[in-house]
């Protein structure tokens, strides 16, 4: 019954990276065209220059990383992030925060640290990209598992299609510490950031359309980057990103539920 | 904003499972919060317990899905035909065509808690622990759209206590992007050691009953819900007493982790952008249901920001004194509980309440008033200065189509 519609779609207009071996979105490009090798490495997090001191002590690395990922973004577009609205897409919060929290309620004394525990929340990062860039701006925080990037995309893509203003997207990601580990095992730290324009930025053109779809997800063929892109639902972003870094047009399908996936269409203008 | 039909609603806290006994609850000014008398928690403070969710058996395909969170949202998907209508609709518009949004904050969290009690020696968790399917947010949505044999896009909004208030937001995005044509939106969050030993932690939680708004209010009361909602575009035709969302404000405060903006900066902001998504002014919203948590800082701050919108006259409440803060759960049972104001002309008087602060300008309700009510506005703050607020407005024969 449903009548064919205008693909949701959207610009982007920058990008930034931060994962294993990936240290901002340029370097993360020439290993996704295939003008460097990939070498893996521990992703390292900068702590958060744009927090006041106070504030920077209490954030974790999933924060640390989120934002990193987010300021990217918006300083290689030169945005207002005061007046950005933001969709932070994650499938879990901080690991490290809620082992130690379980740890302590199995405790006899179960005092959890105040801190820790409005930390805790899955939209703590969030909280702490508004206090640092004074963005009043409407945010979100989801999350679909292994699909979070892609929730996140329809979000996004859905909002600046309706608001007609743009949109920040991160989805981030860190490993979970043991005993959780072996629950949900997650390959490292991965973050990635997308600045969604409703119209063509000035100088940069590349659109991206969105459906769903039921095929089975693109992957990266073998090695390095596929084990990022099937070990941390941020970096199932990566095929779509591959394509971006190509310079080219094309389509990916990227995973998103267990009976759903979304497809992507690249588009450059002429 | 594009006016959306609440075309089936349902709501499960501690006042009542389904819309009868939670309007029975209301209009009786009958409220849900005991001692706490949960788990092993031993904490000076009251809850708003769910009873009957222990006896809750989850479908044998969905056994994996089984945690007190899957327990409630189990229980209120029963009541009320939710469900059922839910089928209908898919039989109707496509299983692909209907989207589920929701909202908590915990999720199965004490899944979590209690497997870290039975660590082995080597410090691993016990082998039954299922992460995907109880503790990662997702699981609700997850669980929820598989209930109902959903197969459009999903998401769990986990934004703290504004969750489920932002699932209306993103649901009707969605429907406006022609990416689905109807949403299953709402909330489940259940009661969690984190969340008691959390807000005791930060000293938020009240010795006795909330008493929001109350000049010797000391903090909230812990409760547990689940909501949900069917959004459907409003038809030409809708039929008179239909209840619509007409309008969704969302901001941040930008201010600080736990403590709200003192002027209540963000929480004004939310509120004026769902009145110019209503293309209302504020003079025609006729009752406000508050986020009324009970902590002094809360109120106060959300007081000043709806004087500063509405002035002091426009008669307001908080539910919590009655459900308790269901955090997750509280902006979709909130959301309710209007429409139940609504569709029955009942302002629900704000519970436990006895002598309103002087200080806070606001007109705040005590006791029940009836009054035939055409638009109303409920507020939802959280953690990390998330704001959302919504308008439901009921259709008269002469209402506007947009």
């Amino acid at each position: 019954m449903s009548e064919p519609r205008e693909p949701l779609g959207a610009y982007v207009r920058s990008i930034g990276v931060l994962g294993p071996g990936l240290a901002d979105w340029p370097s993360a490009a020439a290993v996704l065209a295939g003008q460097r090798p990939y070498v893996p490495a521990t992703t390292a997090v900068p702590p958060p220059a744009a927090l006041p001191p106070a504030e920077r002590r209490r954030t974790g690395e999933t924060v640390r990383l989120a934002l990193a990922a987010g300021l990217e973004a918006v300083t290689r577009a030169g945005a207002d992030a005061q007046r950005l609205a933001t969709v932070f897409a994650s499938s879990g919060g901080d690991g490290a925060i809620c082992d130690e929290i379980c740890s302590t309620l199995a405790s006899a004394h179960r005092q959890i640290s105040p801190t820790r525990f409005h930390n805790s929340v899955h939209n703590a990062a969030s909280g702490y990209w508004s206090i640092a860039l004074r963005a009043a701006a409407p945010s979100t925080s989801l999350c679909a598992y292994d699909g979070s990037f892609a929730a996140g995309l329809l979000e996004a893509l859905s909002q600046t299609a309706v608001s007609g203003e743009a949109v920040l997207l991160i989805a981030y990601e860190t490993a979970y510490p043991e005993p959780l580990h072996a629950k949900r095992p997650l390959a490292g730290a991965f973050a990635v950031a997308l600045l969604l324009e409703p119209r063509p930025a000035e100088g940069v053109c590349v659109r991206l359309e969105a459906t769903l779809v039921k095929e089975a997800p693109d992957t990266l063929g073998q090695g390095g980057l596929e084990a990022l892109r099937a070990g941390v639902p941020a970096a199932r972003s990566l095929p779509l990103l591959k394509l971006i870094s190509r310079r080219d047009t094309g389509r990916v399908v990227l995973d998103y539920l267990t009976d759903l996936r979304l497809a992507v269409t690249v588009i450059r203008c002429p | 904003m594009r006016p959306l039909a609440l075309s089936q609603f349902t709501a499960t806290s501690a006042i009542g499972r389904g819309l009868e006994q939670t309007l029975g609850a209301l209009a009786a000014q009958r409220g849900g919060l005991a001692p706490c008398a949960f788990e092993t928690a031993a904490l000076e403070s009251c809850l708003g317990q769910v009873p009957g969710i222990d006896a809750v058996r989850l479908p044998g395909p969905l056994a994996r899905y089984d945690c007190r969170n899957h327990r409630l949202a189990l229980l209120a998907l029963g009541e009320d035909g939710f469900a059922a209508a839910v089928q209908r609709c898919a039989a109707r518009r496509g299983p692909e065509r209907i989207g589920v949004v929701l909202g908590t904050s915990t999720s199965g969290m004490l899944e979590t808690e209690l497997a870290y009690r039975r660590r082995g020696p080597d410090g691993a968790l016990p082998e039954a622990f299922d992460y995907a399917a109880t503790h990662n947010p997702y699981a609700l949505a997850d669980f929820v759209r598989r209930v109902l044999g959903l197969e459009g896009p999903a998401a769990v909004i986990s934004t703290a206590c504004s969750s489920s208030a932002k699932t209306f937001g993103a649901a009707a995005r969605m429907m406006a992007s022609g990416l689905i044509d109807a949403a299953v939106v709402g909330g489940v969050d259940s009661l969690c050691l984190t969340t008691l030993y959390g807000f005791h932690a930060l000293q938020l939680l009240a010795r006795g009953p909330c008493r929001p708004f109350d000049v010797a209010r000391e903090g909230i009361s812990i409760g547990e819900a689940a909501a949900f909602a069917l959004l459907e575009p409003l038809p030409d035709d809708a039929e008179p007493g239909t209840i619509a969302l007409t309008g969704v404000g969302e901001s941040s405060d930008a201010y600080h982790m736990s403590s709200p903006h003192p002027e209540g900066l963000g929480a004004r902001a939310a509120m004026r952008q769902a009145l110019s998504a209503a293309a209302v002014q504020p003079a025609a919203i006729d009752y406000i249901n508050l986020h009324g948590t009970g902590t002094p800082s809360n109120d106060s701050t959300e007081a000043h920001a709806v004087a500063a919108l509405f002035g002091r006259s426009v008669p307001a409440s908080s539910t919590k004194g009655a459900t308790g803060h269901t955090l997750g759960a509280a902006g979709a049972l909130e959301a309710v509980i209007c429409a139940l104001a609504l569709r029955h002309g009942l302002m629900p008087g704000g519970l436990n309440t006895t002598a309103v602060d002087p200080d806070l300008p606001l007109a705040y309700l005590t006791h029940n008033r009836p009054a035939a009510l055409t638009r109303v506005l409920t507020n939802s703050f959280g953690f990390g200065g998330s704001n959302c607020a919504l308008v439901l407005e009921r259709r008269g024969p002469d209402s506007p189509h947009e």
